[in-house]
């Protein structure tokens, strides 16, 4: 087994883990951080990609660092968006769960 | 592959290029002139599209662009065919009119309540809406997989804080709900597009169309992309974040979610069916999918009959209307012959335009009501005709083309569909065609008739109502009409520029 395997194996486990999380967990901030797993399993498949198809005495394929970096900054954002809105949404109603949904009648 | 460079290959630069510069300037100006910024950059974005339209009409052939001199696959290539520059002339038209819409909702300074929450709504407003025009029109033009992914996620972080905007606790809810959605989609859709890189080393969409063999790695990476982009058009069973979402932002903010944003990753599940992979789909995948679509329809259809409240049942009615998306792709295989662009794809794109209208109309319709006379039971609709005429007429222009009644646009998209049912064999999507016209005839007359009744007292009217954003519903919904009386040139744009057909890459 060699190492971009064993690492391909790691990167399937932590988006599987993710997933898991994403669907289990019922507080956003757990299902926020289980995305972040999935990201990061996501990212490291590039970065195994990348070692595999490095040629010509390259570390790695540089194309795969350019999309991993930009990757994270958009998951960097969305989790941004998402911590703010969970802010708010903890300020309003002091709870940090989408389970009990108000019902939609008494609004406005 | 050609790929020579024309001449007014800027214009694609504009189009991204111009609702930037108008969202950075409205950001510098600040509230009171966000609104001018703007209206006058989506006024020259309809003025790009249409010169984009008028470039691919002329030549016959897609626009492209390399960034910076440098051609795929090192480079990033902006590529505009007939299906984006369609749908791009939609959001332009769409956007256009949600800002025309928007004012009276939006305008700075506010007139009551409290003065930080209105002006900080109208200026985030202004600012969303720049940000959709763009994005979505990157969606339509980038011809990679990777960019394609950036501008996903840029329609969600716009379309995200659109539904919040009111900022109570149940639209914060249904903001963080489609969030997640919408993030889950777009990683699924990430993975699948590393996976094949992977494979085949590019990410551009013509490389990989001469590139990609069928095979379980192919099956299995379509397959994560779909769901996730699935999940983001909300597609039937990956549906429960949209009705709460759409039905809680404000109308102007409704009419764009609902109308463009959704179509923005049902765009790349054609993308990625017809472009990436084009003539390898198999015919079991493709009815997995239509099945999909068809549990959208009758689904959206049985709820949106049992709503209370206008807005949730045209949201449901979002649901049931892009069920009818989905089925051009089972429709997509002939008689016999592979998987391919053809008159199932044109049908399914009509729909996706058609519907851009006539529910951007129908949101904004149902804002006015509910301005007007202070709520949107439907139960207490009867005699609306009477106080709010011209309303209710752009309402029911747009509630045929929803149902598909001749001469409207939804009428040309589902007959198309129909057509190529009974054409294909595929006799059972025809079933749930007419099942969900049915369905859909159902709930839009639940408001219509009841709102034409003579023998009622009318709802009072607590506010005006500007004449003026009455007309803009009724250009919307007379737009929907417009697309299946004039029906030919869409239709034929839509063929122009398509990559060379399934039978290049066919063994």
């Amino acid at each position: 087994m060699n190492i971009p395997t064993i690492f391909g194996i790691c990167a399937s486990m932590l988006i599987g883990l993710g997933l898991y999380g994403i669907i289990i967990q019922d507080q956003v901030l757990r299902k926020l951080l289980s995305f972040n797993l999935v990201g990061t399993g996501v990212f490291l498949l590039f970065g195994v990609i990348g070692r595999r198809g490095a040629e010509g005495g390259l570390g790695g394929d540089p194309v795969v660092f350019g999309l991993v970096i930009t990757g994270i900054v958009v998951a960097f954002s969305a989790t941004a968006l998402a911590v703010a809105l969970l802010i708010r949404l903890h300020e309003e109603t002091g709870d940090d769960t989408l389970l009990d949904e108000a019902p939609g009648e008494e609004e406005k | 592959m050609i790929s020579s460079i024309s001449s007014d290959g800027t214009l694609l630069v504009f189009s991204l290029v111009l609702p930037v510069i108008g969202m950075l300037l409205a950001m510098l100006t600040g509230g009171r002139h966000a609104r001018t910024v703007v209206l006058l950059m989506l006024v020259a974005n309809v003025a790009v599209a249409s010169g984009i339209i008028t470039g691919i009409w002329e030549s016959g052939q897609a626009i492209t662009y390399h960034l910076g001199g440098w051609s795929p696959p090192l480079g990033i290539e902006l590529r505009a065919d007939g299906l984006s520059a369609a749908m791009m002339a939609v959001t332009a038209l769409v956007s256009l009119a949600a800002g025309l819409y928007a004012p009276a909702g939006f305008r700075f300074p506010p007139s009551k309540g409290s003065p930080a929450l209105e002006s900080r709504m109208s200026f985030v407003f202004w600012f969303l809406l720049s940000a959709t025009v763009a994005a979505m029109n990157l969606v339509f033009l980038a011809q990679d997989l990777f960019s394609l992914y950036v501008a996903l996620e840029l329609v969600a972080f716009a379309g995200v804080p659109m539904v919040a905007l009111s900022g109570s606790a149940n639209t914060l809810r249904a903001a963080l709900r489609y969030l997640i959605f919408a993030l889950i989609g777009s990683i699924f859709y990430l993975l699948g597009a590393v996976l094949l890189y992977g494979f085949y080393g590019t990410l551009d969409i013509s490389l990989l169309a001469g590139l990609v063999e069928p095979g379980p790695s192919l099956w299995l990476i379509l397959a994560f992309m779909t769901v996730g982009l699935a999940a983001k058009t909300a597609l039937f069973p990956l549906h429960i974040w949209l009705p709460p979402a759409h039905a809680g932002a404000p109308p102007a903010a409704s009419a764009l979610l609902s109308a463009l944003v959704v179509k923005a990753s049902f765009f790349l599940v054609v993308r990625l069916w017809f472009d990436v992979v084009p003539g390898l789909p198999s015919p079991s995948a493709s009815q997995v999918l239509g099945a999909m679509g068809a549990g959208a329809i009758m689904f959206g259809g049985v709820l949106a009959l049992l709503q209370a409240r206008l807005k949730l049942l045209i949201a449901y009615s979002t649901i049931a209307q892009l069920g009818y998306l989905f089925l051009a792709f089972p429709l997509a295989f002939g008689m016999g012959a592979g998987f391919e662009t053809g008159p199932a794809l044109t049908g399914g794109m009509f729909q996706a335009m058609a519907h851009a209208f006539a529910k951007a109309s129908m949101f904004m319709a149902a804002g006015l009501i509910a301005e007007a006379i202070g709520h949107d039971r439907i139960a207490d609709l009867g005699g609306l005709g009477r106080v709010l005429p011209v309303t209710c007429l752009a309402f029911g222009i747009a509630a045929l083309s929803l149902i598909g009644v001749p001469p409207t646009g939804g009428f040309v998209a589902k007959w198309i569909l129909l057509e190529v049912a009974a054409t294909s064999g595929q006799w059972w999507w025809a079933v749930f065609l007419i099942v969900g016209g049915f369905l859909a005839g159902g709930y839009m007359f639940r408001v219509i008739v009841p709102a034409l009744a003579r023998d009622v007292v009318p709802p009072t009217l607590i506010a005006p109502v500007s004449k003026f954003r009455e007309a803009v519903v009724l250009v919307l919904a007379l737009l929907a009409l417009a697309l299946g009386l004039f029906s030919d040139a869409p239709a034929e744009l839509l063929t122009l520029g398509r990559p060379p057909s399934a039978d290049v890459i066919q063994p």
